[in-house]
């Protein structure tokens, strides 16, 4: 009988002088592949860790980057953790409208940073939120038919990518989703189509990750919105006005709408984030019409990825605290949510707030814009500012530092983090609960 | 610390108490047994007070993803519904879909201390504890779902032996930190994976050639085999469809004695008679529940305003979109495992419709006969928020109050229906029942639900009140593990519940199958599939505490 197969699984010492760990969930994009190997090394080299199965370029660069050496600093300058807390607790306790930006944490991070906002009167805000806004406006305006990894991974049979680049965002979204060695139903995966609709970056790096059929509808990322109307009318059989608008690949199009309707389980793919074109949520929007339109007869789905740098983590704990996904206000002493007001890069460019609290603790190329506002940085050390934080807290990152949870980017399944290596940084939640205890 | 509620009317149906004045000893968290000599550190008097065990909602959608991409849809259910922090609790919003932090305030004011998440996916199960992680005050806890997931259906069609399909179940109940197991159109939300939009209790899954009565009576036979408390909790076929009662009828006959708990009865009670092809069908469903010793249900009971539908039905639910009010929905296919469907809707009683689906729910209260079978739900938030619950007790303790209410709805429907011919009125011990003693025996929780010497102290105490809307809306004490923590409707002291889970045994031989299901097909590895204790009692600074199960055969 079983008993307690239920906990984190522990470090394995494989006798070496090595510790590996398998089954190890990177935290560096939203796909938040669970499969890799990860080896922290011994001796001098204890606490530097690689990669020794699986992941990819994201995946290596985050975990096997060495943090250089950090301490806790007041202007600058080295402190004790003791006195940074303190500072940073009187500059919330004294702001009148704090600001709380980046968001790169784990869920419990972001609990942590959701209850401190709430106490202090804060505006919450994820430095991917644009992309997640080109997503959110479209949910709720009309909803959506959506699929999940593995639902689209054993049952698609048709792949349309939308003007995204996916191996440069989710490097092993096609490996890992579009053809992996086998799937439950339709026959083999790598026999699957991709269709590349706008700029999808290079098709000879989709087809080097066994992908075998790869069609490209070449559009300028502005035309997208066009783009995707047109096939939305030759689906839906709408008249169309002539076939002269040189934005428009009619024939190819025309293809697509027929490999469309052949599908038995198509699913249209986008990273919200690659969007940020004119009327990005515009193609989000006719992409999730065209979903519903041909599920009147067959089944079809949306699969939006994006979630990186913990976003879909962000927006999930958000929402189911405050009832809003970000962007929201606890100014008034109780959440109010308005996408446009509450962006936090908007709202330092028009003079608002009063103090600026910037948490990143997975990239360090995620620093907070330029302010004059007062600056509270919990970042990963190593980041970069473009002036010295007034308090700057080097934080662990989850899953290499500390254990934690992320939410995927399909916002349905979360992955637990393990720590993999002794760590003298304090994570998010633990800097801001300490923080919050002294206000 | 020993805490006496001195001179209230207890109403305890677990220990056959109903109404008698006596006192209640609390010590350390637990009822103790009376003591005249015991050194009292606080006493209340509470005389003329009516009293019972704090309120168990075994049926209410408060975690989970397809919660939250309620929430997420619809700010508008938020805007003028905000809860401002105070100096001890946090901020929120919401109506028929409220933030976390909300609902377990609110369920607490209202004399709540447990409430159970009925349709827990189990690939989304870490997020429905985190969400519930988020829910303070309250106990709780989830049935796992299943019936549609790939693992199980493909067992049923290998027809692999019946010890291995126990053995998946027993797993899943461990890995998704389960305390029972649910089925939601039995292998509907797969077939429509597989674009089939209706499956009925013998129609055949186009795929795996497998049958909705087939998946019931092997999942109920599992849990009786392996000794779960709770029966399978059905949502059954054709949810909402005219006419299916039929269907609801033979899924009770085709468990020949097998237990099921039907819940949300009254969306699969509706016949075609009539003008409108819409009818009641009350009466054969609650006679023939009546004559099943084996069955229970809930009523998912439905009350006028805006709300927001949320199941995992999708394939039913996308069969609803048609009626989604505003007009947004979302509709998911999930992980091979399930699938979701979240649609809002705004009941009104000037439609035909609604006003006969609320009639409906009310006929089923009024005509079952045993309150130990039935439980007051609204399928929150399916049929109403559950803030509503007081307005749904006073209607069926008041026949009065009911009948002006029926006045109110569509004329055609009052026609309809037989609510205004029914004179029955719940007593005070009903409700207890219904709230409380019922839940609790029904979900095996040992400790809770009853006022009996060693149970747990959550304890609500209400000011009798012939308005029993106003009665149940405001209690006037909630204690929780014996501590007071609502006095007058207003939080007092914030507390995290426990998470309640059930643990049966399974060889973990299945684990040898599983991994090479997970390898092969999955996008999660078995291991982080599974929630780990220390997920909940560390990061979701909770606790577990285990109900006990009966032994396997």
């Amino acid at each position: 009988m079983p008993t307690a197969s239920q906990g984190i699984e522990s470090q394995a010492s494989n006798g070496s002088g090595l510790d590996t760990f398998t089954s190890v969930t990177c935290p560096f994009c939203g796909l938040h592949c669970d499969d890799l190997e990860v080896r922290n090394s011994s001796g001098a080299d204890a606490g530097h860790l690689t990669i020794a199965r699986n992941g990819c370029e994201r995946a290596a660069r985050g975990f096997e980057r060495r943090p250089p050496p950090s301490s806790p600093q007041i202007g600058g300058r080295d402190t004790d953790l003791a006195t940074a807390l303190a500072t940073a607790a009187r500059l919330i306790g004294g702001a009148r409208l704090p600001l709380y930006g980046g968001l790169g944490t784990d869920v419990e991070g972001v609990r942590a940073i959701m209850a401190l906002a709430d106490r202090s009167g804060g505006v919450v805000d994820h430095h991917l939120s644009a992309a997640i806004q080109r997503n959110m406006g479209v949910l709720q305006t009309q909803g959506w038919i959506m699929s999940t990894l593995t639902e689209t991974r054993n049952r698609a049979d048709l792949v349309i990518v939308v003007a995204s680049d996916l191996m440069t965002l989710h490097p092993r979204f096609f490996e890992r989703i579009v053809a992996p060695a086998e799937a439950m139903f339709g026959g083999v995966p790598s026999d699957r189509t991709v269709v590349l609709v706008g700029d999808c970056g290079h098709a000879d790096a989709i087809t080097r990750t066994g992908v075998k059929h790869v069609v490209e509808i070449p559009s300028a990322n502005d035309d997208i919105p066009v783009v995707l109307g047109v096939l939305r009318s030759m689906l839906k059989g709408t008249q169309l006005p002539a076939r002269d608008d040189q934005r428009v690949p009619f024939n190819e199009l025309a293809d697509l709408a027929l490999r469309c309707k052949r599908a038995e389980y198509g699913v249209f793919v986008w990273a919200p984030q690659a969007l940020a074109f004119r009327d990005g949520d515009l193609a989000v929007q006719i992409v999730t019409d065209i979903v519903r339109d041909i599920n009147k007869t067959t089944r079809f789905a949306g699969l939006s990825l994006g979630g990186n740098d913990g976003a879909a983590s962000a927006a999930s704990v958000c929402s189911w605290q405050s009832g809003y996904p970000l962007r929201v206000s606890f100014a008034s002493g109780a959440p109010d949510y308005d996408p446009y007001r509450y962006d936090i890069r908007r709202m330092l460019e028009a003079g608002e707030g009063d103090l600026l609290v910037w948490t990143a603790s997975f990239d360090p190329e995620a620093a907070p814009p330029a302010t004059g506002l007062p600056l509270i940085a919990l970042a990963t050390p190593g980041m970069r500012f473009s002036r010295e934080p007034d308090v700057l807290i080097p934080v662990g990152t989850p899953g290499l530092d500390h254990s934690g949870r992320l939410v995927r980017c399909d916002s349905v399944v979360s992955l637990p983090l393990r720590q993999l290596r002794p760590s003298r940084l304090a994570s998010v939640t633990e800097i801001a609960n300490a923080i919050a205890a002294s206000l | 610390m020993l805490i006496r509620l001195k001179g209230g009317r207890i109403y305890d149906p677990a220990n056959g108490v109903d109404g008698v004045v006596r006192d209640i000893l609390i010590h350390d968290g637990r009822i103790a047994a009376d003591d005249p000599t015991a050194r009292i550190d606080a006493e209340y008097d509470i005389s003329g007070r009516v009293v019972m065990a704090g309120a168990i909602d075994p049926h209410t959608h408060i975690g989970g993803g397809k919660m939250t991409i309620g929430r997420m849809m619809l700010p508008e259910d938020h805007r003028g519904q905000e809860r401002a922090r105070t100096d001890l609790t946090r901020s929120g919003t919401g109506f028929a879909v409220p933030s976390t932090l909300a609902a377990g305030y609110r369920y607490a004011e209202m004399g709540y201390t447990a409430c159970f998440e009925p349709a827990m996916l189990p690939a989304n199960a870490r997020q429905a504890h985190m969400e519930m992680g988020d829910t303070p005050m309250v106990d709780k806890g989830a049935f796992a779902m299943l019936g549609s997931d790939d693992f199980l259906l493909r067992q049923l069609a290998a027809k692999e032996d019946f010890n291995a399909v126990k053995d998946y179940i027993a797993w899943t109940m461990h890995a998704a930190q389960a305390i029972a197991v649910k089925v939601v159109n039995p292998g509907g939300i797969s077939a429509f994976k597989f674009n089939q939009r209706k499956l009925d209790l013998d129609e055949s899954h186009v795929h795996y050639g497998v049958t909705p009565r087939q998946i019931l009576r092997t999942l109920s036979q599992g849990l009786v085999e392996l000794g779960v408390t709770h029966p399978l909790h059905v949502h059954g076929c054709n949810l909402g469809v005219p006419g299916n009662f039929a269907t609801t009828l033979d899924t009770i006959r085709a468990m020949d004695g097998l237990p099921i708990h039907l819940t949300h009865i009254q969306f699969h009670s509706y016949g075609t008679e009539g003008d409108m092809k819409f009818s009641s069908a009350a009466a054969p469903i609650s006679e023939l529940v009546n004559a099943h010793k084996n069955v229970s249900i809930d009523v998912g009971q439905i009350l006028f305003g805006q709300t927001c539908t949320a199941s995992g039905d999708s394939m039913r639910q996308y069969g609803n979109t048609k009626s989604a009010n505003p007009k947004k929905w979302v509709v998911m296919d999930i992980e091979c495992d399930a699938g979701c469907g979240v649609v809002p809707m705004k009941y009104k009683d000037k439609s035909f419709v609604n006003a006969l689906q609320w009639a409906i729910g009310l006929e089923i209260f009024l005509l079952v006969d045993d309150p130990w079978r039935v439980f007051l739900t609204t399928d929150h938030p399916n049929g109403a928020p559950f803030t509503t619950y007081p307005h749904l007790i006073r209607l069926l303790m008041d026949k009065g109050f009911r009948r002006d209410m029926l006045q109110k709805i569509h004329p055609d429907a009052q026609k309809a229906s037989i609510v205004g011919s029914l004179d029955r009125e719940y007593s005070l011990y009903e409700i207890a029942i219904m709230t409380r003693a019922g839940p609790a025996r029904s979900l095996g929780l040992k400790d809770r639900g009853h006022l009996a010497p060693g149970a747990n102290a959550d304890v609500t105490v209400y000011r009798d009140n012939e308005d029993r809307e106003a009665m149940f809306t405001t209690p006037e004490y909630v204690f929780k593990n014996g501590e007071l923590i609502v006095r007058d409707g207003r939080i007092v002291k914030v507390v995290q519940g426990a998470t309640h889970v059930a643990r049966p045994e399974y060889d973990a031989g299945i684990e040898k199958s599983l991994a090479d299901y997970f390898t092969r097909y999955h996008t999660v590895s078995l291991s982080n599939f599974k929630v780990s204790d220390e997920e909940i009692i560390r990061h979701d600074r909770g606790s577990i505490v285990v109900q006990p199960t009966g032994a396997r055969v």
